[in-house]
This record gives structure tokens, C-alpha cells and sequence, in this order.
């Protein structure tokens, strides 16, 4: 189509010529669009492509294994190729120190939020608001890392047990509370404080009656959904927390296992060199106890995505009078 | 290089909404007409339906038929691209692009067609195209600032400039002055009774004065009740329509009982 | 932090009637940790608002104020703390003598300084980041694009959901599906790579088998970074002013036409912001890589060939667990340097990301 004007056609007779302009698109342009939207929407495709793969590998590989044995013994006593042996002290040692992060993250995460909210101005707001989301990017073994150096100052070199690994988790988890909390606190509507300034309610109970009390779903929504995120951390438990093979529920002593790290450690455990006619060996057995551990960690994770996203909507109504 | 527009029997739908009812005018080449009425009425809708923008909303649809020059814009083998070409568009709100620069918000539409365009032939456009909305004298020494940086009439002129640089057959301008002070106002009025030369001229407002200064032909719209469809009362000369409407409800409407 | 604990305590003390002070205080594991400070004096203690009833509020007040200040420190406390230990801890293996750190560790390479051990593992590191960036970013904007502007409305958020589930996962699972499932199905692939584009240095073969190789993780670092990327470029894309994208559509742009006019434009910095948050992860992750990549130390850009590179978190996560306390100290050391270049990457994002603030509000 050229840009130059057509000479102007009387009415009536222009019909071909404006028939032609309205009709004859730029073939090259054309398809261009058609090839972006064959682009755009193959990029999306390709997208799909790990998530199925990983979600089919990860099921079919891991269901073998899976029963409510295996979710209810412990490594202790297994060895070699036995066909035997679970992740119940895995998963005991993920709740603890996930917990304990959790005790540590969340009060603070919810008050650097109200401060920021409610409290915050001037440069100290300005720079909590920037390094929190500086400490959104710190890598997970850095905070491991940092764990293991602030405990080895009072415990001495070699320290591993599972509040370090709590610690650990708290700086990745802290400020994935607070950007979370903060935004549902912003979602209160100003209305409601003035409501209850003009009551005569001080600010801080309508902080805490009010603000929080509004928020509380979107807040509960956001500590579940920072909880799972930290719950698949492996790197930084592997330098603070250990390996080991029967339970242990103190914190504050010994080593733990961890379901992330049990994953990466039957994995890393590789073959087993079975015997020519060994009845009680499998090869494979710690591949297959990884994939069936890696299905519980997935399972977890995803319950814990919906039960969030479940408890955002029974709270949204609420929070929007 | 202005086109008569006939409409007939047209209905416009959002999903199973009726919007706007059985609409038939004829636009004429190179004048102005104004589509005024009460809001919510489909006049929007309606002006949007001459270049197709309706169909930037999702579910939105059209019956009946628009002949540009004989040609009916929802005839098949018709490119929504190319009637978006010949009918060009100025908004309520001044957008001009706020990455590109005053130069490059003007080219905009023609380095689509064109990306060859040479450097002299562009700064050609450029110029023209901001004389023709007489913005030239006020941008020439600025031309590769942003094009926000300009007020909200200059903008809106930027805006015009732009529609008119891909040389349209037929200029659309949806409330163009409802966000502009009075004096930019008026100085969009003045650049209208120009372009009216070149260009078939529609626009929507709900300024009736306005409407009485600068249209030639004037389309009242109304709508009977929330959920019922907008329908065209009567269309006339802008004179006669100021004066002598023959419905009831224009003369409600244009004295101020209604509306 | 340190100022406010002592009159936390002063104030709580000066109260006839502590408990409800006390209740408004759930960050007390936060603040109660510090009340070695001298107790007040007398003179202190009567001074503000003793006038009965009505002091209460304001000093519940305080407290809770002063609470939320001290969390929002904590955070500053917390980031500075990160820094100080990890120096004091790398501090042993940063003074020592090249000697002194390959005969006490086993694994420290031969007449090597730190800073020569460091550098293969930061290349490494960096390397394997940018190959997940320089896949990952195309296929993000395109997801983006897909769910902002080209999927149908109903089913858009639906589809973005389903990227997000990416993020859920940890990242041994992906470590765990990297070496058994995608690493043997990459493996024709980087062959024929090298067979074919063998002479781009990059790409000299023989492509490794199996492909514990760089390439490899960057391909999986790359799915592991898509959803922050995606998500927060259809944040960018979805905030683009409908008039925006109505003027191009006005001028006759065709749907491409308008997302190249007006949503990259506006997008751009929020994209670029995105790529740099995605590239803060990838230098920073470490399962993925410690399970599929075959360690090597050199600065080699054969990007098929196994045992040449290694990352940071990788060798950290591989080391520690048998390291002396040298050992220890000079893995800190490196993890150091991954802190402070994802520090300066994130700064960096946050940066564009407070640029385009200003010049977005013109509209």
C-alpha cells in the first residue's frame, strides 16, 4: 500500500480505489502479525513443556515408592541395597525447622510491614522498603552461609543443628513476609482508619484492631505461600543442618535430615552394587526413595499453594466491606 | 481525499447486550458532524463502529452495514488494519506515546507502512503534519523532546497531527476537548473548521455550544432506560437542529430539560 | 534497634500497669533479647506524661511504634549482620598465603591464590546465568505477551497461574528432573550443535555424553527462572495505558505492530528489571547445578564439553560438608563474592525499577 495520497476520487466513482484501500492489507505486515502470534503463543507452549514433563516424571517415578510406610519410618538401620526405609524423620525435621523459621520470620515480617505501612517515613522507610527487596535476592547458601558463620562465633567450627538452619531460612524468608504483608496492608482502605480515629480509637489499636484485623486473611495468604517457598530450600540446610538418618525433634541439638536435602542425598547416594542373586537388593532403591520423597516435597508444597489461595478467597469478601 | 459514509440498519452489541440500536445517517464528505446526547447513550460506541475500534473490546460486535464510498467496512475481504488507516482517531484524553519523542509520535503511524522512509520526506511529514494542527510555530525548535513534555492541548494537537500524517480519508474525534481548558479548546475548534477542508469530520461531545459552533450537521442520540439499547433520534442540519428540531426529546434535550 | 530497647524497657517499667503493653508486643523474641542496658534512673522515669489515665494509650502507643521501627531495623540489622560474619568468617582464608591455603586444603589447586581460585568459579558462574538469561528472557516476554494481550481474557489468569506453579517448585526436584529426564533428551541436541555450528567456538564439539555440561544448566537454570521473569513482565504488560495501545491501534497498527509501539516501550524498564531479578537467581542457585554439572576450574567457553566450569553455590554446597576450617573459610570467601555481585545485580534492578517511577507518572 502506498503512502502517497491517491488523487481524490469523486464520490461514486472511487468505489475500486477505496474498495483497494480497505481490502489490500501489506502482505508483509500481515505476516508479520500471524508469525508473532505463532511466536508469542509458541513460547507459551514451550513453557508448558517442563511443567508437564516434570509433573509426569516426578508422579510416575515417585508413586512406586510412596505408601503410608514410607512416610512413617526412618532411615535408622537401613543400608546397602534394602528394600526398606522412609523419610519420616525428614519430614519431622522439615516441620521443625521450617517452624521455627516461621516463629522467627513472621512477627518480625509483619511488624517491619506495619512500620513500613503505618510508621514509616523518611530515609530509614526508604531504605528498609529498598533492602528488603535487596534480601529477596540473596542466594539461598549465602544464607546458609551466614547461619553457619553467626552460630560457629559461639558454638565453634563444625556447628549443625536445626535452629541454624531456621535462621537460615528467616533471612530468605523474612522479606518475602514483608512485601506480602505490606501490600495487603496497603490494600486496607484509608476509610477504615479515619473511621476509627474519629471514634477515638488510638493509632495503635486501630493498627492492630483494624488494619491487621482486615488484612488478616491476606496476611495468612502470605505467610503460607513465603512457607512454601522456603520449604523446598535445600542448599542452605545441607551447610547448617546436616544429613542424618533417624529422627531427631530438638532443635537446638544434633544434626537433622531435611526433606529437600534427603532428596538430594539418596540421589547423590547413586546405584547400589548389588550382588549376582542378592534377594533383598535393589539397584535402584535410592533413586526411587529420592523421586517418592521429591513427590511428598512437590505434594507439600502444592497444598500448601492451595490452602493459601483457598484461605485468600474465604477472606476476600470480608476484607472488601 | 474525504469519503461520504452511509449507515444503515446498524446494531452494536457487547455479548448479548444491545449497546446501540438500528442506527441509520449518512456522513457527508468534507464537513463536520456531531453525535451529541445524553451519556451512556452508544454515541461513543457508535463512532468507535466507523473504524472498527469497537472490536478492541472483547465480545463486542456489529450488525448492519457501514458503506464508506460504497464499500461496506464489514464486507469480507475488509482489513480492520486498513479501515483503521483510512479513518483515522483522536481520543477523549491526549496519548500520544510518552517513549517516543514529538517527531517520532507523529511518524508513528507511517513508519508502519513505510519503514524506508527518507530523512528530508519524514521531516517533510513532520512538518506538514504539525502545521496542518497548528502546532508547528509552538514545537519546531523542540521537536525531539518527549511528547508528554507538551501542555494537554498541545498535546492533544500532537495527537491530530498524528492521525493526520497517515493521510485518512475520515477523522474520528471522540469528546476531544472534554479533558482541555477553554482556550485549547478553542484552539482545537479553529483547527477543526480547517481540516474540514481535506476531511470528513465526526465527533462526538457533550458540549451542545460546541456542537452549534463547529458542526454541520448534528446526530442526536439518546437511550430510554439502563439496559435498553441507544438509538439515533434525529439527524439534520446543525441549524435547523438547534432551532427547529421536529422530535420532542431534541428539543428537551438541546434546551436543558433533559439530559 | 539499640535505642529503642532500653526505653522499651523503661517504659514498661515506669507503667503501674504493664500487661497490656506487654501483650502488644509479639516481636518479643526480637527486642526481649536485649534488655542488658542499665535500668533507668528515677529522674527519667517520672518525666513524660505522668498524669494518670491518660498517659496509658500514648505509652501503648509508643511501645507498638517503636516495635514496628525496631522490625523494620531488624531487616538493616539482619543485611548488614550477613555481610559482617561472612567477612569475619572468610577473614582466615583471605589473609593466608597461597601456601599456607593448598597445604591446607585438600582441594585448594597447587600455587594457586584465593583470588585465582575464585575467578574460574565466578566465570563459571556468571556463565551458566547468562546462557539461562539469554534463554529465558525471549521465552518469558513471549509468556508474558501471550497472557497480558494474546490468550482470551477468561483464560488468561488461569494460564498465568499455571507458570507460577514453576516457581512452587523446589529446586533438588528440578536438580532431580534435569539429570533424568531433560539431560538425555538435550543430549542430540547439543550434538548436533556441535556437529553442525562446531565451528562457533561456543558450540566445539565433541558434545560431552552424558551432557553434565553448562550448557545443560543453563537450560534448566532457565525454566527455574522463567516464572519471576514472566510474572513480573505481564505485571508491566498488563499496566500499559489502554490509550496507549488505542492510538496505535487507531493508526492503523496491526497486533504486533501495537505491542511493539506501545507495550515494550513501556515495559522496557520493568523488563529489564525482571532480567536482572532472574539473574540474581540464577547466580545464586545451587541444587540444580551441584546435581548435573561436571566440575571443572578453567575459563573455557566450550559451552558443550563437561568438566570445565563450576559455579560458586555449586562448589560451596559440594565442599563444605567435608571442609576443614580453612576449607570452610575459603568457601565463605567465594560466597562472598556470589553475595556481593548478586547484591550489586539486585541494587542495580531495584535502581531501573525507581527510574522508570519517575518518568511513568507523566501520564
Amino acid at each position: 500500500m502506498a503512502t502517497a495520497a491517491p488523487t481524490t476520487p469523486a464520490p461514486g466513482t472511487g468505489n475500486a480505489s477505496t474498495r483497494a484501500l480497505l481490502t489490500t492489507a501489506d502482505t508483509r505486515r500481515r505476516l508479520t502479525d500471524r508469525a508473532m502470534t505463532v511466536v508469542v503463543s509458541l513460547a507459551f507452549a514451550i513453557a508448558l513443556v517442563p511443567l508437564i514433563s516434570l509433573a509426569w516424571t516426578v508422579v510416575s517415578n515417585g508413586i512406586g515408592r510412596l505408601s503410608p510406610y514410607f512416610l512413617t519410618v526412618s532411615m535408622r538401620g537401613v543400608f546397602g541395597g534394602m528394600d526398606a526405609g522412609g523419610i519420616y524423620h525428614a519430614i519431622v525435621g522439615t516441620v521443625l525447622v521450617t517452624g521455627a523459621a516461621a516463629v522467627i520470620s513472621v512477627p518480625i515480617g509483619i511488624m517491619a510491614a506495619v512500620y513500613l505501612v503505618e510508621y514509616g517515613r523518611g530515609p530509614l522507610a526508604r531504605a528498609v522498603t529498598f533492602f528488603v527487596d535487596v534480601m529477596t535476592g540473596i542466594p539461598s547458601i549465602v544464607a546458609g552461609l551466614f547461619a553457619y558463620a553467626l552460630f560457629a562465633v559461639f558454638f565453634g567450627p563444625g556447628v549443625r543443628f536445626g535452629l541454624v538452619g531456621a535462621v537460615a531460612l528467616s533471612v530468605l524468608m523474612i522479606p518475602v513476609v514483608v512485601r506480602s504483608c505490606e501490600e495487603m496492608l496497603r490494600l486496607v482502605p484509608n476509610e477504615l482508619r479515619e473511621a476509627s480515629y474519629a471514634l477515638g480509637v488510638p493509632k495503635w489499636l486501630t493498627v492492630v484492631k483494624v488494619v491487621l484485623r482486615t488484612a488478616v486473611g491476606g496476611i495468612v495468604t502470605g505467610v503460607m505461600l513465603a512457607v512454601a517457598r522456603v520449604i523446598g530450600e535445600t542448599a542452605p540446610l545441607l551447610v547448617t543442618v546436616g544429613v542424618i538418618d533417624s529422627i531427631n525433634t530438638n532443635v537446638f541439638e544434633g544434626r537433622m535430615m531435611t526433606l529437600p536435602v534427603y532428596v538430594f542425598r539418596q540421589y547423590a547416594q547413586g546405584l547400589v552394587p548389588c550382588t549376582e542373586g542378592a534377594t533383598d537388593c535393589i539397584a535402584t532403591v535410592n533413586i526411587d526413595r529420592a523421586w517418592a520423597a521429591a513427590l511428598t516435597l512437590i505434594l507439600i508444597v502444592m497444598a500448601l499453594n492451595l490452602l493459601a489461595r483457598l484461605v485468600a478467597r474465604w477472606f476476600a469478601p470480608k476484607a472488601g466491606h | 481525499m474525504a469519503q461520504r459514509i452511509d449507515i444503515k440498519d446498524l446494531d452494536v452489541y457487547y455479548g448479548s447486550f444491545r449497546a446501540v440500536a438500528d442506527v441509520g445517517m449518512t456522513i457527508e464528505p468534507r464537513s463536520i458532524t456531531a453525535l451529541i446526547g445524553p451519556s451512556g447513550c452508544g454515541k461513543s460506541t457508535f463512532l468507535r463502529t466507523l473504524n472498527r475500534m469497537h472490536e478492541v473490546i472483547p465480545g463486542a460486535r456489529v450488525q448492519g452495514t457501514v458503506l464508506m464510498d460504497g464499500v461496506d467496512l464489514y464486507g469480507s475481504g475488509v482489513d480492520p488494519v486498513a479501515v483503521r488507516r483510512q479513518v483515522g482517531m483522536v481520543f477523549q484524553r491526549p496519548n500520544p506515546f510518552p517513549t517516543m519523542s514529538i517527531a517520532e509520535n507523529v511518524l508513528a503511524g507511517v513508519k508502519l507502512n513505510n519503514r524506508r522512509i527518507s530523512k528530508g520526506d519524514a521531516n517533510d511529514l513532520v512538518e506538514s503534519s504539525l502545521r496542518g494542527a497548528n502546532l508547528w510555530n509552538e514545537v519546531k525548535d523542540r521537536l525531539d523532546r518527549p511528547g508528554s513534555s507538551l501542555s494537554g492541548g498541545q498535546q492533544q494537537r500532537l495527537c491530530i497531527a498524528r492521525a493526520i500524517a497517515v493521510k485518512p480519508q475520515v477523522l474520528l474525534m471522540d469528546e476531544p476537548c472534554s479533558a482541555l481548558d477553554p482556550i485549547s479548546t478553542l484552539a482545537i475548534e479553529d483547527l477543526m473548521a480547517e481540516l474540514k477542508d481535506d476531511y470528513t469530520i465526526v465527533i462526538v461531545t457533550h458540549n451542545m455550544q460546541q456542537a452549534a459552533r463547529v458542526s454541520d450537521r448534528t446526530a442526536f442520540f439518546t437511550i430510554e432506560g439502563t439496559g435498553k439499547p441507544g438509538r439515533l433520534v434525529e439527524m439534520d442540519d446543525t441549524r435547523t437542529m438547534f432551532s427547529t428540531p421536529t422530535q420532542q426529546a431534541t428539543e428537551d434535550y438541546i434546551s436543558g430539560r433533559f439530559g | 534497634m539499640s535505642s529503642s530497647t532500653p526505653r522499651l524497657v523503661r517504659t514498661a517499667q515506669s507503667d503501674p500497669v504493664p500487661p497490656a503493653a506487654d501483650r502488644a508486643d509479639p516481636t518479643g523474641p526480637a527486642d526481649a533479647a536485649g534488655p542488658t542496658t542499665p535500668r533507668t534512673t528515677p529522674n527519667e522515669n517520672g518525666d513524660p506524661g505522668r498524669t494518670g489515665t491518660r498517659a496509658r494509650p500514648d505509652v501503648a502507643g509508643r511501645l507498638f511504634a517503636m516495635t514496628a521501627t525496631g522490625a523494620g531495623a531488624t531487616i538493616l540489622v539482619v543485611l548488614a549482620a550477613v555481610a559482617v560474619f561472612l567477612v569475619l568468617r572468610a577473614w582466615p582464608a583471605m589473609t593466608a598465603s597461597a601456601e599456607e591455603l593448598s597445604e591446607g586444603i585438600q582441594w585448594f589447586p597447587e600455587g594457586q591464590t584465593l583470588l585465582g581460585f575464585v575467578g574460574p568459579l565466578i566465570f563459571g558462574t556468571v556463565l551458566a546465568a547468562v546462557i539461562a538469561l539469554v534463554i529465558a528472557v525471549p521465552l518469558a516476554v513471549g509468556i508474558a505477551l501471550f497472557t497480558s494481550h494474546y490468550a482470551p481474557r477468561r483464560i488468561a489468569s488461569g494460564l498465568g497461574y499455571v507458570v507460577d506453579l514453576l516457581a512452587a517448585i523446589p529446586s533438588v526436584v528440578y536438580g532431580l528432573w534435569g539429570v533424568v529426564w531433560l539431560a538425555p533428551r538435550l543430549y542430540p541436541v547439543w550434538t548436533w550443535l556441535a556437529d553442525n555450528l562446531g565451528w562457533i567456538p561456543l558450540f566445539a564439539g565433541p558434545a560431552s555424553q552424558p551432557p553434565r555440561t553448562v550448557m545443560t544448566v543453563g537450560v534448566v537454570l532457565a525454566v527455574m527462572i522463567l516464572p519471576i521473569i514472566t510474572a513480573v513482565s505481564r505485571e508491566v504488560f498488563l499496566q500499559t495505558p489502554r490509550l496507549h495501545e488505542e492510538a496505535a491501534l487507531a493508526l492503523g497498527a496491526t497486533r504486533w505492530e501495537m505491542v511493539r509501539m506501545a507495550v515494550l516501550p513501556f515495559g522496557r524498564s520493568g523488563l529489564i528489571s525482571a532480567s536482572m531479578l532472574g539473574l540474581g537467581r540464577a547466580l545464586g542457585e545451587t541444587m540444580a547445578v551441584l546435581m548435573i554439572l561436571s566440575p571443572g576450574f578453567t575459563y573455557a567457553f566450550e559451552l558443550l564439553q563437561a568438566g570445565r566450569h563450576q559455579t560458586i553455590a555449586a562448589n560451596i554446597a559440594n565442599q563444605f560438608p567435608e571442609a576443614n576450617p580453612l576449607g570452610v573459610s575459603t568457601l565463605i570467601a567465594t560466597g562472598l563474592a556470589l553475595f556481593v555481585i548478586t547484591l550489586a545485580v539486585n541494587m542495580a534492578a531495584r535502581w531501573v525499577v525507581s527510574r522508570r517511577k519517575d518518568f511513568s507518572g507523566a501520564n
